[in-house]
């Protein structure tokens, strides 16, 4: 009985196999649709994330499975102060497999510890979100049909987006990585990534605060929010929003098969005018989400 | 100064001077009836100064605390007055409850019960980080 708490807990070759499931799963959906039959998903999520617990619920519910569960703390037995473990070894009574969203870090590592089913972290405060990561693997390797020798541009919010930390430490497992940083200074990639992480491996990367500039060199544009929140005073806020929200034009220098991706939601970084060009590919990027959480029910639950 | 030899005991020597006092704290030797010396800013020709603990009663030492505190530090087992076994630190691949994690988002500042656990995760730099947030050990 295996969890998924921490996307580096899975080998690239196991990233490999679930790619590979879940592309066959595009390819002949019939085949999948009673996978899961009389199996149920339970879905607690300690704090709200309809879009995740959405695509966990669909994933289940089109492998022929039942879901059960709850989509906010208050509404659970949280709010009576019962323990992470608790929850988790009761659950374990009524599901064959749990999807877990917590504010708390580390939550869902508890959770696994007790529980008798697998646990699938479907995040965990600003630390893990695997199943998000293994969408943007999925959608990279779809659109651009391999994981390697790519030139990688991630912009926005690199100092607290954590969809970019997963993903900066899944791709440096690959090989011809080349890894642009677009922020502003504010909120640039915290040193220990690129010393643990871009150094360590040897990945080859470079700091802007000019996407145009760098836009031909990319073959992946990984876009961000760049929230209000993380600005201490609105004057900041206000020079820096503009400069990294997408627009047609900013797109005019890049390349014809650039791939944009997005973890959604969004709210102004990516104009809506971007969203008929074939290069967008974040609408897309959502349905591979279920696909690849349906992949990955299935190898947790180890369903042939 | 004269300190009274051991006859069962444990002698923690080498301790840097001025970590004795931690390192009492951490193996809880305010617990034991036995007698207990603390001996401070002792000259040492490898270190300068360091200091010593001695604990005049045979006891469990808690090696992995020691070496995470630090791993030059040794431990004599003396039994009828003799050293019969010096002990060699390494630093330990897990600690349970010696540190707290000080990450206010971690689970376990909302979970009392859980125990703290580190992970070594590189030996070079000595650096533990929590198991269920990933922050280092402080
Ligand atoms: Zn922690």
């Amino acid at each position: 009985m295996r969890s998924l708490i921490d996307i580096l807990s899975l080998t690239t070759e196991e990233i490999d196999e679930l790619i590979a499931v879940a592309e066959d799963i595009i390819a002949n959906p019939v085949k999948y649709r009673d996978k899961c039959r009389y199996k149920k998903l339970a879905t607690l999520f300690f704090e709200p994330s309809t879009r995740t617990r959405l695509s966990f619920e669909a994933a289940m519910y089109e492998l022929g499975g039942q879901v059960l569960g709850f989509s906010e703390a208050n509404s659970s037995s949280a709010a009576k102060g019962e323990s992470v473990a608790d929850t988790a070894r009761t659950v374990s009574c009524y599901a064959d497999i749990i999807a877990m969203r917590h504010p708390k870090e580390g939550a869902p590592l508890v959770a696994s510890m007790a529980a008798s089913v697998p646990i699938i972290n479907a995040g965990d405060g600003g630390h893990n979100h695997p199943t998000q990561t293994l969408t943007d693997l999925l959608t990279i390797k779809r659109e651009k049909g391999r994981l390697n020798n790519l030139t990688i541009g991630f912009c926005g919010d690199l100092k607290f987006g954590r969809t970019v930390h997963s993903l900066i430490e899944a791709m440096s497992r690959y090989t011809g990585i080349k890894v642009v940083l677009i922020s502003p200074y504010e909120l640039q990639l915290p040193g220990y990534l690129k010393k643990e992480t871009l150094d360590a491996k040897g990945i080859e990367y470079k700091e802007t605060t000019d996407l145009s500039a760098v836009m031909p060199e990319l073959d992946i544009l990984y876009m961000t929010r760049v929230q209000r929140e993380r600005f201490f005073n609105e004057e900041d806020y206000l020079r820096l929003k503009d400069s990294y929200i997408l627009t047609p034009e900013k797109l005019v220098d890049a390349k014809e098969d650039l791939a944009i991706l997005h973890p959604l939601p969004r709210v102004n970084e990516i104009h809506t005018s971007v969203d008929a060009d074939p290069r967008a590919c974040y609408f897309r990027q959502v349905l591979n989400g279920k696909f690849i959480r349906m992949a990955l029910i299935l190898k947790l639950l180890e369903v042939e | 100064m004269h300190i009274d030899s051991i006859k069962n005991g444990v002698v923690i020597d080498h301790i840097k001077a001025g970590k004795s006092m931690e390192i009492y704290n951490h193996l809880e030797l305010d617990k034991l009836d036995c007698t207990v010396a603390i001996i401070k800013n002792v000259s040492s020709k490898k270190m300068g100064r360091k200091d010593i603990i001695k604990v005049d009663s045979e006891m469990e030492v808690d090696l992995d605390v020691l070496g995470y505190i630090d791993p030059d530090i040794t431990v004599n087992i003396i039994k009828n007055e003799v050293l019969c076994e010096k002990k060699k630190l390494t630093l330990p691949n897990q600690i349970k409850d010696v540190v707290k994690c000080k990450n206010p988002r971690c689970i376990t500042t909302t979970e009392q019960d859980l125990p703290h656990i580190f992970k070594l995760t590189n030996a070079e730099t000595k650096t533990y980080r929590c198991i269920y947030c990933e922050s280092k050990a402080k």
